[in-house]
C-alpha cells in the first residue's frame, strides 16, 4: 500500500486522542507520564465528558498536565489538589473533576488533603503516579523511594532507621469509609495500560453514579531519576517495585479485597 | 446622652447576656449601642466582663478604660473595677461573696441582693435581670417596655415563655435596690 | 427593606455573606473568628441560597478550596487569624498570581507565634506588603464598626471580581468579638451557572463547552512571560490606587494635629480626639479604609496644615512606616501603640499626643 494510501481517513487503525494537545511532552523518553496522561485523556473522551471535566494539575513532573490535557484545568499548589478538587465538585457537582498526583505531591506534602478529602468522600478521581522519586527536583528521595534505593537525598540509600518505610498510602485511603474503588495499576507495556485503562474508565463512572472517591495508583518508573535506561528502568520497577506495590484491586464498590 | 457601663462578675452568672439584653433594649428605643465582652478561655468558669455602651450618636471607642457605671458581681471584679467608675459615677452590686466592700466616696454605691432573691424566686437563672431591674431603677435609660422587647429579640423563640417571670424579676430588682453609704459602713467599723 | 440587628462583627460578616451571594465558604476554627464558621453551620446557607460551606482540616486546605472554586468563578470567601493567614500565605500568593477573585477575611490576633487571642493589629505588614512570595499586593479593606463588616464583604467580592484579584479583609478581635446594631441588607440571589459562564467564560475552569479550554495557573517557567505576568499584577494596583482609594476624614478642617489610625485603634482615637477638643487642642483624625492603597496624597496635603502626626496601631509601628513615606517627613511623625493584646485607652493616646507631638 501507499503512503498516500495509508493516510487516507478510511485507513486509518488509530490515532491519538483529540484530549492530548499537539503540544510535544515534557517528560524524559520512557517515563510513563505520558501513556498515564493519554490513559486518561481517552477515557473522558470515550465517555463525551470532555466539555464536562475539570483537572486540577500538581507540583511535580506533571505541573504542566494542564499544556497536554486538552480540556479546562486548574494547577494546583504542591499537595493541595485534592483540596482544590473539593471546592470544584462541591460548587459544581454535575463535572467531573480529577486530579492528577505523583507521590510526592500526594503522599508527603500533601498527605493531609489527601486523607480528608478520601475521608469525606468527594465525588472525584485521584489519579497517583508513583515512582519512588522526586523527578522535577532531580531524583530526590519520595515518601514511596523503596528500602535501600539511592537517590540524591539518600545517597546511600534509603534506612529504614533514619528515613522510615516506603509509605503505601494507597492502601492506608482504602480503609476510609468514604473511598468507594481503590486499585493500583501499571502502564509500562500493553497489557498494563488496557488494564490502567479499564480502571480509569470506572473511576470517572463513579463520578457519574455519585459513589464518592475512586483513587487510581499508577506504579510507574523514572528512568532519569532512578539512573538507568528506559528498558532496565521498566525490568527494575517490576522486579522491585511491584512486591512492595503490588497491583490489582484493593478496593472495589466500596469493599476491601 | 451616652452611658458606658461596666458589667463584670463569674462566667455563667449570665454577664454577657445582661450586656445584650441591654444593648439590644437600646436599639428598641433607636440608641446606638455597643457590645464589647472580655473573650477566650478566661470566660470558661472565670470571670466575664462586657462594656456596653449606650448613645444618641455614633459611638467612638466600644474599648474604654472608665465608666459612667460598674455593674459588678463578684470580689474580683470588684478588686478590679472599683476604681474605674468615673468620679460622680454609679457603683452597682451584689453583696454575696464580696469580702472587701467598695470603699470610694466620691461615687454613688448600690447594693443588690441579686443572688438571695433570685434564691427566692426559686429560679438561678433570674439572676441577671434583677440586677438589670435594679440598675434600671439608678439609671432608667431604656423603658422597660423596650426591655422586654430586648429580651424578645435576644432569647431564641423556645425561651419566650419565660418572659413574664423575667419581667418579674427587673420589677423584684428595681424594687430591692438600696444605696449604701461607705461613710455609715466606716463610721459602723 | 434592610434588617436591623444586634450582631458580633464576626456574625455580621458571615451573614453578609449569605445575603450578598456568596457561593461558597471554607474556613477553619480559630479564636477570635470561630464564629464565621460557626454561625454560618448554623444558618445552613445550602439551604437559603445554595451556598456551599465546609469545614477544612486545616488553613492550607482552606485557602486551596478557596483556590479552586475561584478558578471556576464562583464568590468564594474563608477567614481566619493571624496563625492561621500565615498558613494561607501560600495559597494567597497562588491566588494572586492566577488572578483569582477571592475574599480573605483575618480578624487579627497578637503574635508573633501562638501568641494571643486578644486584639491586635500586628499582621500590617504582612496585609500589606504582600504578605506571601512574590510580587504581589492585596487591595485591603479595615472595617471599624459591625456594619462595616457587614458591608464591606459585598464590596471585597465587586473589587476581588473588578480585578480578578484576592482581596483581605483585616479586622481584628475586637471588632470580631463585638456586638453593634447591623443594618443587613436584603438577600442576592446567587448568580446561575449559566449567567457565570457568560460573564467569565473566558478564564474560568467550568469545563470547555462551546470554546477553547481555559487554563488556571501561576506558572509561567519562561521569565519573559512571568515579567509580563507581575507587569499585569502592577497595572491592577496602579488602577486600584486611582479609582478604589478609600478613606475618612475626621474633623481634619481646623486640625492642627492630625492622628492616623484605622480599624479599632480608628474607634478609640475617635474617643481620643473627642478628649483633646475638650481640652481646647485641636487634633483631627485621618483614618484609611484601604490599607492598599494607602491614602498617601491626603497624608501629604495634610502634612501642609498640621504640626505633626501620631500612626496608633495595636502594634509596635508598622504603618507608622507608611505614614512617614506618604508626608515625605515635612512634619514629625510618631507611632504609639500597645501589643499583645493590650488595647490602648482613648486617655493613653490622648498623653502620648501631647508627649510624642504636641510636647
Amino acid at each position: 500500500m501507499d503512503v498516500l494510501d495509508i493516510i487516507k481517513p478510511e485507513n486509518q487503525v488509530f490515532c491519538k486522542t483529540k484530549l492530548m494537545t499537539d503540544t510535544p511532552l515534557s517528560y524524559c523518553p520512557g517515563c510513563g507520564h505520558g501513556t498515564a496522561h493519554n490513559l486518561t485523556m481517552e477515557v473522558i473522551d470515550e465517555m463525551g465528558i470532555a466539555e464536562d471535566t475539570i483537572g486540577v494539575a500538581p507540583v511535580g513532573c506533571s505541573v504542566l498536565a494542564y499544556d497536554f490535557m486538552n480540556i479546562d484545568m486548574t494547577q494546583a499548589a504542591h499537595g493541595r489538589a485534592p483540596a482544590v478538587a473539593t471546592a470544584i465538585s462541591r460548587c459544581w457537582p454535575e463535572k467531573y473533576v480529577f486530579t492528577y498526583q505523583g507521590d510526592g505531591d500526594l503522599a508527603a506534602i500533601g498527605t493531609a488533603e489527601t486523607i480528608h478529602a478520601c475521608n469525606r468522600g468527594e465525588n472525584i478521581v485521584i489519579i497517583f503516579v508513583n515512582n519512588g522519586i522526586y523527578g522535577m527536583t532531580g531524583g530526590q528521595m519520595a515518601p514511596t523511594t523503596l528500602e535501600g534505593m539511592k537517590s540524591s537525598t539518600s545517597p546511600y540509600g534509603r534506612e529504614i532507621a533514619t528515613m522510615g518505610s516506603p509509605l503505601k498510602i494507597t492502601e492506608l485511603i482504602a480503609n476510609l469509609p468514604g473511598v468507594y474503588y481503590v486499585t493500583r495499576q501499571a502502564v509500562h507495556t500493553h497489557k498494563h495500560a488496557r488494564k490502567a485503562k479499564k480502571a480509569i474508565r470506572k473511576a470517572f463512572e463513579n463520578i457519574k453514579l455519585k459513589k464518592g472517591i475512586s483513587f487510581v495508583e499508577i506504579v510507574s518508573n523514572c528512568n532519569s531519576g532512578w539512573k538507568m535506561t528506559p528498558n532496565d528502568a521498566n525490568v527494575w520497577m517490576e522486579e522491585n517495585m511491584f512486591p512492595y506495590f503490588q497491583l490489582g484491586d484493593i478496593k472495589v464498590d466500596g469493599k476491601l479485597k | 446622652m451616652t452611658e458606658e457601663i461596666i458589667i463584670a462578675g463569674f462566667g455563667g452568672q449570665g454577664v454577657l447576656s445582661m450586656g445584650k439584653i441591654l444593648a439590644y433594649s437600646g436599639i428598641m428605643q433607636d440608641e446606638e449601642v455597643s457590645w464589647m465582652p472580655s473573650y477566650g478561655p478566661e470566660m470558661r468558669g472565670g470571670t466575664a466582663n462586657v462594656t456596653v455602651i449606650l448613645s444618641d450618636e455614633r459611638i467612638s471607642s466600644p474599648y474604654l478604660k472608665i465608666f459612667d457605671t460598674a455593674i459588678i458581681l463578684n470580689q474580683q471584679s470588684m478588686d478590679k473595677f472599683e476604681e474605674t467608675v468615673k468620679p460622680g459615677g454609679f457603683l452597682i452590686y451584689d453583696p454575696n461573696g464580696i469580702t472587701h466592700h467598695p470603699t470610694r466616696t466620691d461615687i454613688q454605691i448600690f447594693q443588690i441582693e441579686g443572688n438571695k432573691l433570685a434564691s427566692e424566686m426559686g429560679n438561678k437563672k433570674i439572676f441577671n435581670m434583677i440586677v438589670l431591674g435594679g440598675f434600671l431603677k439608678i439609671k432608667p435609660i431604656v423603658k422597660l417596655e423596650n426591655v422586654i422587647e430586648g429580651i424578645k429579640k435576644s432569647l431564641p423563640e423556645r425561651y419566650h415563655h419565660l418572659i413574664p417571670l423575667n419581667k418579674e424579676a427587673i420589677r423584684k430588682g428595681m424594687n430591692s435596690i438600696n444605696p449604701y453609704k461607705v461613710e455609715e459602713q466606716l463610721q459602723n467599723t | 427593606m434592610s434588617e436591623l440587628k444586634l450582631m458580633k462583627g464576626n456574625e455580621a460578616l458571615a451573614e453578609a455573606a449569605i445575603r450578598c451571594g456568596a457561593d461558597a465558604y471554607f474556613g477553619y476554627p480559630i479564636t477570635p473568628q470561630t464564629e464565621v464558621i460557626e454561625y454560618l453551620m448554623t444558618e445552613q446557607p445550602e439551604k437559603r441560597t445554595g451556598m456551599v460551606v465546609l469545614q477544612a482540616e486545616s488553613e492550607l486546605a482552606a485557602i486551596n478550596m478557596v483556590y479552586g472554586a475561584a478558578s471556576t468563578g464562583k464568590r468564594v470567601m474563608t477567614s481566619s487569624s493571624s496563625p492561621g493567614i500565615s498558613l494561607k500565605l501560600e495559597g494567597i500568593s497562588y491566588l494572586a498570581g492566577a488572578e483569582l477573585p477571592a475574599v480573605i477575611v483575618n480578624v487579627v490576633r497578637g503574635g508573633p507565634g501562638l501568641g494571643t487571642i486578644q486584639p491586635s493589629q500586628a499582621d500590617y505588614f504582612q496585609s500589606v506588603k504582600g504578605g506571601g512570595h512574590g510580587d504581589y499586593k492585596l487591595y485591603v479593606l479595615a472595617p471599624s464598626s459591625v456594619q462595616e463588616m457587614s458591608d464591606f464583604v459585598e464590596d471585597a467580592f465587586d473589587i476581588a471580581f473588578k480585578y480578578r484579584a484576592p482581596v483581605l479583609i483585616l479586622s481584628d478581635g475586637l471588632i470580631g468579638q463585638m456586638m453593634e446594631k447591623v443594618y443587613l441588607k436584603e438577600q442576592k440571589e446567587r448568580m446561575s451557572n449559566e449567567e457565570l459562564i457568560e460573564k467569565y467564560g473566558s478564564w474560568a475552569t467550568t469545563g470547555k463547552k462551546g470554546r477553547e479550554r481555559n487554563i488556571i495557573t501561576s506558572l509561567d517557567l519562561q521569565s519573559e512571560k512571568m515579567e509580563a505576568r507581575v507587569h499585569r499584577l502592577m497595572k491592577k494596583y496602579e488602577q486600584m490606587e486611582k479609582e478604589d482609594l478609600r478613606y475618612e476624614k475626621i474633623l481634619c478642617d481646623d486640625a492642627e494635629y492630625l492622628i492616623v489610625a484605622y480599624g479599632s485603634s480608628a474607634r478609640i482615637s475617635q474617643k481620643a480626639v473627642e478628649l483633646a477638643r475638650e481640652k481646647g487642642i485641636k487634633v483631627g483624625l485621618l483614618r484609611p479604609i484601604t490599607l492598599f492603597p494607602f491614602p498617601k496624597k491626603q497624608l501629604f496635603e495634610l502634612a501642609n496644615q498640621v504640626k505633626g502626626i501620631l500612626s496608633v496601631e495595636l502594634n509596635m509601628g508598622q504603618m507608622v512606616e507608611d505614614v512617614r513615606l506618604s508626608v515625605e517627613f515635612k512634619v514629625p511623625v510618631e507611632h504609639f501603640g500597645r501589643t499583645g493584646g493590650i488595647i490602648h485607652t482613648p486617655e493613653e493616646i490622648l498623653e502620648a499626643l501631647e508627649q510624642k507631638i504636641i510636647k
